[in-house]
């Protein structure tokens, strides 16, 4: 469904910091059918990359076939063929979802009867009816994100992006959401998917790609990229201790390797059973006290840790829309 | 056609949306009410001072504040595009395969439209107050504050794009707009004017227009002045629209 090859884009900087290199050849391959997650820490290009997929920016150099159709040559069949829908939504606040809903199938060039068709077909599937002809600015947070999917989604695509589609839900609109993403996954579309919640990534995406400083940094299923880090982890709660704990424990031969994580240490380990009453013998001896010793499989969180060096959850705000 | 069949829908979307939202009718309806209550007798006491009628008062102004309310009303047009852009409406459009131009003729009509209606309002409320005006002339009237629409309008959604803000939209369109407005001797005449303010109002292509809508509500509609000022806001009016086009084009790809 989307196949690109060394896709690159780079924006002009302001001033004196020149060109950022925000796409640096990435190559995906996205397949039929499947909900595709691409996770990235905030500036690494993921932004850019879906809006480059989506027609937003045009790509400076590479390929990228689109929905069956070159992204470079022809971007406004691609337009046709896919569904997109940006972080922040685009209801307007005075219009209704059914207004829009028609407005947007018109815009796809239904005539008049199709789109009233498609829009009362859209608002049942997504459970809009409810609220169908009150304006938006009524609307809920969930009820508002549902409306942008339908929106979206309105023209039957056979692709759809959606930019951190659950971002600001509460626990059980993303609930929602996820159904609502996985039922279009079963009516044969494929939809590929942002997201800042890893275990978001890991419940709904059927692969996922991780891209870092532009370039794609590893892909594969949630449950291979995990297997990738072998052993278990051990997170060491440290009330300030951490940078020395961790450089002790890293000469240790049953640790793989340390990754601080704001005020606790992440341990990668062989053997979890085995190393806790080593390490907690060695913290011991040099009289580190210790606040609280977990144990876990690798979660999509390690993977993410290991890959990027960064953790995404305790990513600092956002130094750059890229 | 696909061209029309965009512009049409994103017009009447846009259409719809402002008769929704009862503040903005109100306001626009309002301010042609204060300038012809509040200002209007204000004009017609110093036109009685120097010997004329409240008639004629009348007859000078109402063709400049028409002129005036072309301008002042599409030029803030700009805001409204902002507030869309942030809404993530524009983008919602770009990426489906609507007419990029369409987006931008569809939002200038929508003030064309409106422009009309408030104009129209003010016409026909001051006749009572002695104001004669014939359909033929004042047919062309309307056609050329559609020009000064046309343009003002996509000039100011060229610079709302451009900017991105209110913050820097609002000083610019205010800068502007003042001094073009008082230098077309729309609010009072420029004939007592010292010779330098009356140079810098020869080269203001409103002096034009207000000079020529009062040519219109004298019913001389082929008078030189108002050919020459048809001729001038027909290429002003091609060249806002050609720009407001482009920088609709360049950043809404």
């Amino acid at each position: 469904m989307i196949e690109t090859k060394g896709l690159r884009k780079s924006f002009k900087g302001r001033g004196k910091t020149g060109t950022v290199e925000a796409v640096r050849g990435v190559d995906l391959s996205v397949s039929d059918g499947e909900i595709f997650g691409f996770l990235g820490p905030n500036g690494a290009g993921k932004t850019t990359m879906l809006r480059m997929l989506a027609t937003l920016i045009t790509p400076d150099d590479g390929e990228a076939m689109v929905a069956g159709v070159d992204l470079r040559k022809d971007p406004g069949e691609v337009r046709q063929r896919i569904g997109y829908v940006s972080q922040g939504g685009g209801v307007w606040d005075d219009s209704t979802a059914r207004e829009e809903l028609e407005l947007q199938a018109r815009l796809y060039g239904m005539t008049k009867t199709e789109a009233k068709i498609r829009a009362e077909a859209a608002l049942t599937a997504f459970q809009l009816e409810s609220f169908a002809d009150r304006r938006a600015k009524t609307y809920s947070g969930g009820q508002r994100r549902r409306v942008d999917v339908a929106l979206g989604c309105v023209h039957q695509p056979r692709l759809v992006f959606l930019d951190e589609p659950t971002t600001g839900l509460d626990p059980q609109s993303r609930a929602h959401m996820w159904d609502e993403v996985r039922r279009l996954r079963d009516l044969g579309m494929t939809v590929f998917i942002t997201t800042h919640y890893l275990d978001e990534a890991d419940a709904l995406c059927d692969r996922i790609a991780i891209i870092d400083h532009g370039l794609i940094v590893t892909e594969g299923t949630p449950a291979a990229l995990k297997r990738e880090i072998a052993g278990d982890v051990v997170t060491l709660g440290l009330n300030g201790a951490s940078a020395r704990a961790g450089e002790l424990l890293d000469k240790e031969p049953y640790v793989n390797s340390v990754e601080p994580v704001e005020g606790a240490l992440r341990l990668y380990v062989e053997a979890g059973a085995a190393a806790i009453p080593q390490i907690l013998r060695r913290l011991d001896d040099e009289g580190i006290a210790l606040a609280s010793i977990e144990l876990h499989r690798p979660s999509l969180d390690d993977v993410f840790l290991a890959k990027t060096g960064r953790s995404l959850r305790d990513e600092p705000a956002a130094t750059k829309g890229a | 056609m696909k061209f029309l069949r965009d512009t049409w829908l994103v017009f009447a979307r846009q259409l719809q949306l402002q008769i929704r939202q009862p503040v903005w009718v109100v306001v626009g309806l309002l301010q042609p009410l204060f300038f012809l209550l509040l200002f209007a007798p204000l004009l017609t006491a110093m036109v009685k001072q120097a010997g004329g009628t409240s008639e004629s008062a009348y007859q000078w102004f109402i063709p400049g504040l028409l002129v005036q309310m072309a301008m002042f009303g599409t030029l803030f047009a700009g805001f409204g595009i902002i507030a869309e852009l942030r809404a993530g409406v524009i983008e919602r459009m770009r990426v489906t395969p609507v007419s990029r131009v369409a987006l931008l003729f569809g939002r200038t009509g929508r003030d064309i439209v409106t422009l009309f209606v408030q104009c129209l309002l003010l016409v026909v409320l001051a006749i009572p107050f002695g104001l004669e005006v014939e359909l033929g002339p004042l047919l062309l009237m309307f056609g050329m504050l559609a020009l000064i629409g046309a343009m003002c309008s996509s000039v100011s959604y060229g610079l709302g794009l451009l900017t991105r803000s209110e913050d820097a939209l609002a000083p610019i369109m205010n800068t502007f707009s003042f001094p073009l407005l008082l230098t077309a001797g729309i609010l009072l005449p420029l004939t007592g004017a010292p010779g330098w303010l009356q140079a810098v109002g020869d080269v203001n292509p409103f002096t034009w227009a207000a000079d020529a809508s009062r040519d219109l509500f004298q019913g001389a509609w082929d008078t030189a002045t108002v050919w020459k000022a048809l001729v001038i806001l027909g290429g002003l009016a091609i060249l806002g629209v050609v720009w407001g086009a482009r920088e609709f084009a360049r950043s809404v790809r």
